[in-house]
């Protein structure tokens, strides 16, 4: 289920990937970010939006980091 | 032992302060040899050797006066009979106590005294709590030669006005320790001795004043230093004398003060500070000393209740059957929804003990890590922000390491009313005193609070910045430090990565972030920035103080960070008087963040999916521990309105009024199938509760608190639970109920469990905190005895991180519909959502929350001072009356938020920190437009809170 708060995601994960820029990999620092705080519900959620809206709405890093997230999730 | 109960007795007065020195002195009293650190007076040297030397101007609290003559005593070799506690101890000194020419010349002084004094002791509320009675009887006065009729004070009428204590001058004996008490103890120099000798008379502000209408701030300091019955808690005269006194720890504030609960049976009579409290120092304010009569209050709830939904009234039921319904919920809502559907929330006043519990029961009996604190709304960037940066998510100071700095930054925190005794320790060092002139002090903050400009203590500078603009600010200072060549290099390579300060550095030093590019946006003028900028760096040890000011942002962690980048890049840290000091609000935000409460992260701060730390937990409770991060408050409100979060325990929070955007909690709440509400009173919270479950006070419980400096420190029940047990045992008896094999006896078991499970209180037990007073976290085979200043060889987490911290400025934004920025703060004798407060006498410094203007914008508006206002912004709006002051800036507008009629929060958004999601209280854009009256919403509020709150056969449903 995705409902409404979709929407409050997609804002947190934008808001975090522009408090990075200056990181040495602000990829994976977004990345890192989302799974050591992020329940496993909202992670869900995500990656539902990514897979029915593709980057829609999503800052270019915080897209890339959660690609780079759902690709770790397949992996592993 | 010291803390027990025992029989009443006052603390030890040894008449001087204590003073600190590496040279003994030797000397003989009395033919005793005794031997103290040089610089103690004669008379401290008497006490500490057993004996007492009569005394009335002096008390151990404050500087010795000398002026009562009374505590004279013989030297050989000197001439004279001088004051003993005013004459310094030499080596070889001889001095003796007690002489038939002292005696005579003691007699004289005290026959002077009481020849002015009214002679009717059994009556009076003092009695046998007097130092002007022990004393005559220490002299052995037995009669006055001097007429009772000459000029005197007796006859004067009595001050009531204050609500907690009276001042009668009629016994005023004229020793100015009540003026000397305000002055250097207090700091608000609120009282005035006039005349000399015998005409002199104590005054609190003009003569015209009364103690309400005086600058007075009701912080007891005074009242604790009079030696006689003038100045007196009104309790005392009512009640009469305590007759046992037990120490235990103020419940409001993170500064931590510890009081002696003085009791005549299972009544309070008095708190006094405690002397020997190391947060303290036998200080206190208005709200620990004074405001504890919520306990008591006729709203308190004392019975459990049940309610199938929450338009229909309360029934009271017994403890079985709550429990009972409670746990046959939670158990049909697991089965139905899943453990994720359910979650807990544990509470920032709450004890260690009853923290670490309700967060037990939820990993280990709901089976979830949805988990979360109200610490979420106010200190959560604290937590990110120096983990990261130090490696540990607490202060680095403890509240005496202020004695020893030079420079004084407070940013985003308003002391003097959220931290009043802290706040006391620091004026002290910011006012010159003997011949050490005072620390340098630099403010950060929107608002002229009352530390930029209060008696005897001036800022040297003033930023006063937009709301919202804390890191652009700090970055300015730092880019002044890096590009003036003012950073010092040598503890940055020793103690920090070097690689990660010069990113850092390079980042500050470009010409965007320097105070001239910047000044646009922050609105502070360039110089200001820059000389503060040097003052700090230069100015020897510097030390940062911070508040919600810096957290509540969508820059809180951040600033966090640029916080400690500059601490770093100065060399400020690891010793005294330097340090990163985060002031905590609530009396045990830190306790609630170290015990883990937060979702990702288990007590200690070891995140969830660290399989070491979740094997060790897992071994103890004998359950697997989810290794996912659970949902914090705002997520869970999330998951409720999406339909999938469906139960919830809430301990002594209430998030309705404290969380931003009330109506989105108010949607997530009303969502759920399963409120379970513990605390006080039907907070606002409860109106949307299903079960109901009485809570008890801090007076009727034993646990322990950590304050902001990581002190932990015992809370001791001086008095049964009203409501029949203490927080912990409701907590059990849940746990009990939904069937965990919980078998706790006493709090100190949770407490040596905490120990075996976290790295950081392996050497805290019960027994070390009775025999030490407190402790300071780490306390551990490397610390054995605590920790109260941090980093001190290395820091935590090795090398101390420098992370760039770029201005992202918020996405609540002023335009031309809401023009002006919100920021919101707090009062000092109100509290937090004000719950208890509320119901004391100190709602007579407070009546309602008021919305500060600047005269510029109040008048392109039409407003005057007491006008009612309606406050709009993008989330809804509020009403209240206006008040028109310069002590904020021309587009910036101010309010507390301690009354739920106000609901501040219905006007606040739901944007928060980056990292944390901690809210951002301190910035909306609104717009002031004049009004009639409350709005709409807060009288359907109103409505609905007293449909609510309606108890089946009670006289509120009557009256309905
Ligand atoms: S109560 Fe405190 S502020 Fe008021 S006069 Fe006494 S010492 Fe001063
Ligand atoms: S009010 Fe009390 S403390 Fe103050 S001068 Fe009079 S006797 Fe001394
Ligand atoms: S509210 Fe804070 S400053 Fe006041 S007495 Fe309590 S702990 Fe101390
Ligand atoms: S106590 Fe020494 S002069 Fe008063």
């Amino acid at each position: 289920m995705s409902g409404d708060s979709t929407a409050n995601l997609v804002r947190m994960v934008n808001q975090i990937a522009r408090n990075v820029t200056h990181e040495a990999d602000p990829v994976a620092t977004v990345a890192d970010h989302v799974a050591a705080f992020w329940s496993g519900r909202m992670r869900a959620q995500i990656a539902t939006w990514l897979d029915q809206h593709g980057g829609e709405g999503l800052d270019p890093v915080a897209l890339a980091a959660l690609q780079r997230l759902q690709q770790g999730a397949d992996a592993g | 032992m010291g803390f027990e109960r025992h029989e009443y007795r006052k603390q030890p007065d040894f008449g001087t302060p204590e003073v600190v020195s590496d040279t003994q002195v030797t000397l003989q009293i009395d033919g005793r040899a005794v031997s103290v650190p040089a610089g103690t007076t004669v008379m401290r040297a008497a006490a500490l050797a057993g004996g007492s030397i009569p005394k009335l101007c002096a008390t151990d609290n404050l500087k010795q006066f000398g002026s009562c003559r009374l505590c004279l005593v013989e030297v050989d070799g000197m001439r004279g009979t001088p004051a003993s506690c005013t004459t310094l101890v030499a080596p070889g000194m001889n001095v003796h106590t007690q002489t038939p020419r002292l005696q005579k010349l003691r007699r004289g002084v005290m026959e002077l005294y009481i020849s002015d004094h009214p002679l009717d002791c059994l009556t009076c509320s003092a009695n046998n709590d007097c130092e002007l009675q022990d004393q005559a009887a220490a002299v052995g006065l037995r009669d006055v030669r001097y007429g009772y009729e000459g000029a005197n004070h007796l006859g004067e009428a009595t001050d009531t006005s204050n609500p907690y204590f009276d001042f009668d001058p009629s016994k005023c004996i004229a020793c100015s320790r009540c003026v000397r008490a305000c002055d250097e103890v207090q700091g608000t120099f609120a009282l005035t001795i006039e005349g000399r000798g015998f005409e002199s008379k104590v005054s609190a502000g003009l003569a015209s004043d009364t103690y309400f209408s005086s600058e007075c701030v009701s912080c007891g300091a005074c009242v604790q230093a009079c030696p006689t019955a003038t100045l007196q808690e009104k309790a005392v005269k009512e009640i009469g004398k305590p007759e046992r006194a037990v120490v235990t720890t103020c419940a409001y504030c993170g500064v931590g003060c510890t009081f002696r609960a003085e009791m005549r049976g299972e009544q309070v009579v008095r708190m006094v500070p405690w002397k020997d409290g190391k947060a303290n120092r036998g200080h206190s304010c208005v709200k620990g000393r004074f405001a504890w009569g919520y306990a008591q209050h006729e709203e308190r709830m004392l019975k459990p209740m049940i309610r199938s939904s929450i338009d229909q009234p309360w029934q009271e039921v017994s403890w079985e059957q709550a429990l009972g319904h409670a746990a046959s919920e939670i158990t049909r809502i697991k089965a139905k929804y899943g453990a994720n559907a359910l979650g807990g929330i544990t509470s920032s006043r709450c004890t260690n003990e009853e923290t670490f519990l309700v967060q037990k029961l939820v990993r280990a009996g709901f089976g979830t890590n949805n988990v979360d604190t109200c610490a979420r709304v106010c200190h959560s960037p604290t937590g990110y922000g120096l983990k990261t940066t130090f490696g540990t998510s607490a202060g680095t100071q403890d509240f005496d390491s202020v004695m020893d700095s030079d420079v004084i930054l407070v940013i985003g925190a308003n002391p003097t009313d959220g931290h009043p005794v802290f706040a006391s320790r620091m004026k002290r060092r910011l006012r010159p005193n003997n011949g050490k002139p005072g620390a340098k002090l630099i403010v950060i903050d929107p608002r002229r609070t009352d530390l930029v400009r209060s008696p005897h203590v001036v800022a040297d500078h003033h930023l006063p910045l937009r709301p919202g603009t804390n890191v652009a600010v700090l970055t300015a200072m730092a880019h002044v430090i890096v590009t003036e060549g003012l950073a010092d290099e040598a503890f940055v390579r020793e103690r920090c990565d070097w690689d990660e300060y010069q990113h850092w550095a390079e980042f500050v030093a470009l010409e965007r972030n320097s105070p001239e590019f910047l000044a646009p946006v922050t609105g502070v003028d360039a110089p200001t920035v820059r000389e503060a900028a040097r003052l700090f760096a230069t100015g020897g040890n510097g030390a940062i103080y911070y508040g919600l000011g810096v957290t509540e942002h969508s820059q809180g962690s951040s600033t966090v960070m640029a916080i400690a980048n500059l601490a770093m890049a100065t060399g400020n840290i690891g010793r005294r008087g330097v340090g990163v000091n985060p002031l905590r609000g609530q009396n045990n935000v830190q306790g609630a963040c170290d015990m883990g409460s937060f979702p990702h992260e288990l007590s200690g701060y070891r995140h969830v999916s660290d399989p070491d730390a979740r094997a060790l937990f897992e071994a103890d409770w004998g359950v697997p521990i989810d290794p996912e991060p659970g949902l914090r408050i705002p997520n869970m409100l999330d998951a409720a309105t999406d339909g999938v979060f469906k139960a919830i325990y809430i301990q002594g929070e209430d998030i309705l009024q404290s969380d931003p955007d009330t109506k989105h909690v108010a949607a997530g709440l009303a969502a759920m199938e399963c409120v379970i509400v513990h605390d006080l009173f039907l907070n606002e919270t409860a109106n949307y509760a299903h079960i109901f479950l009485p809570g008890s006070t801090f007076l009727e419980k034993n646990g322990t608190f950590t304050n902001a400096e990581r002190r932990i420190q015992p809370v001791r029940k001086v008095m049964e639970p009203l409501n029949g047990y203490e927080d912990w045992q409701v907590t059990q008896l849940l746990a009990q109920a939904i069937g965990l094999d919980w078998n706790y006896t006493h709090p100190r078991e949770i407490m040596d469990e905490i120990a075996r499970l976290t790295p950081s209180f392996s050497g805290v037990n019960y027994a070390r905190l009775d025999a030490d007073g407190s402790l300071q976290w780490p306390v551990n085979a490397a610390a054995p005895d605590g920790s109260p200043i941090m980093h001190i060889d290395g820091f935590v987490r090795g090398k101390g991180k420098f992370v760039v911290t770029d201005y992202v400025p918020t996405d609540e934004r002023t335009g031309p519909r809401f023009p002006l920025l919100l920021t919101t703060g707090r009062i000092l004798s109100q509290y937090n959502v004000g719950a208890q407060t509320r119901r004391t006498a100190n709602v007579v410094w407070h009546e309602e929350d008021l919305l500060e203007i600047h005269p510029t914008d109040a008048e392109n508006r039409g407003i005057k001072s007491g006008d009612w206002v309606r406050l709009a912004s993008r989330s809804g709006e509020t009403t209240l009356r206006a008040t028109v002051t310069d002590r904020v800036a021309p587009g910036v507008v101010y309010t507390t938020f301690h009354h739920p009629a106000t609901q501040a929060n219905v006007v606040t958004t739901d944007f928060s920190d980056w990292a944390t999601n901690c809210p951002e209280y301190k910035v909306t854009a609104v717009q002031i437009t004049p009004s009639n009256g409350p709005s709409d919403w807060q009288e359907g509020y109103e409505a609905l809170s007293q449909r609510s709150r309606r108890i089946a056969g009670s006289a509120m449903e009557a009256a309905e």
